[in-house]
């Protein structure tokens, strides 16, 4: 059975769940389809705290993932400027920023 | 079941039915599938939080004997006397609230055919899914005349706690005028860019308390993390200090704990002040369970973090060979929650997919100033590899007001990582 690993991650990073949900069933034959962290998603709590503490690290979870999104791509462009964010985003794609930006919005 | 735990709450946490049958999706018509966790530092303290966040049904038990831990980043304020060894210590209380059962006592032995640990008091865990984070054991048999006496004279403080406040004790009780010697290894170690930051802070009292005192480096290397930002922030801060690279006879061959020498192959250097930073593996746990190979460390797939050596074990942290990843806090707890997912997954029966991962080193070189190094990476023929055009280093040109930035960050990236795995 052909099962299409990589380009289906990318597609189910971006789309998730809804178009994901039969292709993870006939692949993995999984009791259920979990929504799956996206890749890179997880690191970021590392820094940036959930609540807006006191930190001088922004909080990301719950955002709004446009404004996640236009950062990153801005990090990457060099149009903002960070101390470390610039080095970071040039780690992920559009792809992969969306996928992580839907997914911090939906942490609470 | 086939072991008795000794602890009522280790009890009702893995009470539940056999050892899963081999290769079935442990979650399936089974009872709660068991993950054990050895150690409880940022890698295996953050795995154990992360799984149960991911697999609720799971039961999570992380075996570590410390009550309190004591953490490495940060440490080297506390030995400069910029910071109270109390910011470095966390208890297991919020990890208890989170649903994880601990076991408090050293793992002494693994069993990965049974699916089995057993503890110092002899009783035993069975799981599904074993993940190893043992962090480092220092190599007393690799550096002639440092061995655990010769540590309480010359201390290492490569693990935070007491050989950390010895050190800095030492430092307080040396006369102005005095030498303070810093041996660092050959990579790979803990830490990387940790001595050169530790020498920083060092020389940061000296300069302010001692100032006629004086600072070496011996290094077993040519080259080092962050070097041009290190060294450039010497010249301006800390003439007084002297790194001695590998090419100079910088290494260390062997130690004489009572005279506070070290013997290079260039000759003897006497210090006031001797801190050696000695060679390093794996923790112990690591060779009983199989799971380390020649070099002393962990070998593991770059997706699932699963032991090459071993099935159904997974390393994570300073032990692990991870690529291109240092043996760092952040890189601990990136790593830890990669695998997580991936257990999860495999628990469930499912193909984990392909994590990436993120590092961010911050390394204080004096107050206000920071420097950093991060570094965005990913599986890549079997190991984990830096993606191409991300990372790097601070800017070298950068001005005071980004150092102190990035201060700022070191900062609250410590309180916000305690935070996630302790809090």
């Amino acid at each position: 059975m052909i099962c299409p690993g990589r380009e289906f991650s990318a597609r189910r990073n971006v789309k998730h769940t809804i178009s994901a949900a039969p292709l993870l069933f006939i692949c993995f034959s999984a009791a259920q389809a979990q929504s799956p962290v996206p890749a890179g998603a997880a690191a970021c709590s590392g820094c940036h705290a959930p609540a807006p503490l006191s930190s001088p690290v922004p909080p990301l979870a719950g955002r709004n993932p446009d404004e996640i999104v236009a950062a990153m791509q801005d990090f990457r462009s060099g149009k903002r400027e960070a101390t470390i964010m610039t080095r970071i985003a040039k780690g992920f794609s559009d792809e992969e920023t969306r996928a992580i930006a839907v997914w911090l919005s939906a942490q609470p | 079941m086939r072991a008795r735990p000794t602890r009522r709450s280790v009890v009702q946490m893995l009470g539940a039915g056999p050892v899963a049958p081999f290769f079935a999706p442990a979650v399936l018509g089974q009872a709660a599938p068991r993950v054990v966790v050895i150690g409880g530092g940022f890698a295996g303290a953050t795995c154990a939080r992360e799984l149960k966040r991911q697999f609720g049904n799971a039961a999570v038990t992380l075996i570590e004997p410390n009550a309190t831990f004591t953490a490495c980043p940060f440490s080297n304020a506390v030995i400069a006397g910029l910071r109270d060894i109390d910011a470095q210590r966390f208890g297991y209380d919020g990890v208890k609230r989170a649903g994880i059962a601990i076991a408090p006592q050293a793992a002494t032995g693994v069993d990965p055919q049974a699916r089995r640990v057993t503890l110092a008091d002899k009783s035993a865990l069975n799981y599904d899914r074993l993940v190893v984070a043992p962090g480092i054991d220092l190599r007393f048999d690799a550096l002639p005349g440092y061995d655990n006496p010769a540590a309480e004279i010359m201390p290492h403080a490569w693990k935070a706690g007491e050989q950390t406040a010895l050190l800095r004790r030492q430092l307080e009780a040396m006369e102005d005028g005095g030498t303070v010697i810093i041996s660092a290894p050959a990579n790979p170690f803990r830490c990387p860019p940790g001595p050169y930051e530790r020498a920083s802070l060092i020389a940061h009292y000296l300069r302010t308390k001692k100032p006629r005192s004086k600072l070496l480096i011996l290094d077993a290397k040519d080259a080092f993390s962050k070097q041009r930002l290190f060294q450039n922030a010497w010249k301006v801060f800390y003439p007084n200090l002297e790194w001695v690279s590998l090419s100079a006879g910088g290494k260390v061959t062997s130690i004489d704990a009572k005279s506070k020498t070290f013997a290079t192959e260039f000759g003897d250097h006497k210090a006031d002040v001797g801190n050696v930073i000695p060679p390093q593996r794996a923790g112990r746990i690591a060779e009983a369970a199989g799971i380390a190979d020649r070099s002393g460390w962990c070998p593991i797939d770059p997706v699932t973090f699963e032991s090459k050596l071993q099935q159904n074990i997974h390393v994570i942290g300073d032990a692990a060979i991870a690529g291109a990843m240092p043996k760092s806090a952040f890189a601990a707890n990136s790593q830890a929650k990669a695998c997580a997912a991936a257990v999860a997954t495999l628990l469930r029966g499912e193909k984990p997919a392909e994590p990436k991962l993120i590092n961010t080193c911050y390394s204080v070189v004096a107050p206000d100033y920071a420097i950093s190094i991060a570094g965005v990476y990913h599986p890549s023929n079997g190991l984990l590899a830096d993606v191409e055009g991300a990372g790097g280093t601070s800017p070298v040109d950068a001005p005071p007001s980004f150092r102190a930035l990035e201060a700022s960050y070191a900062d609250a990236w410590f309180k916000t990582i305690t935070a996630e795995i302790f809090g």
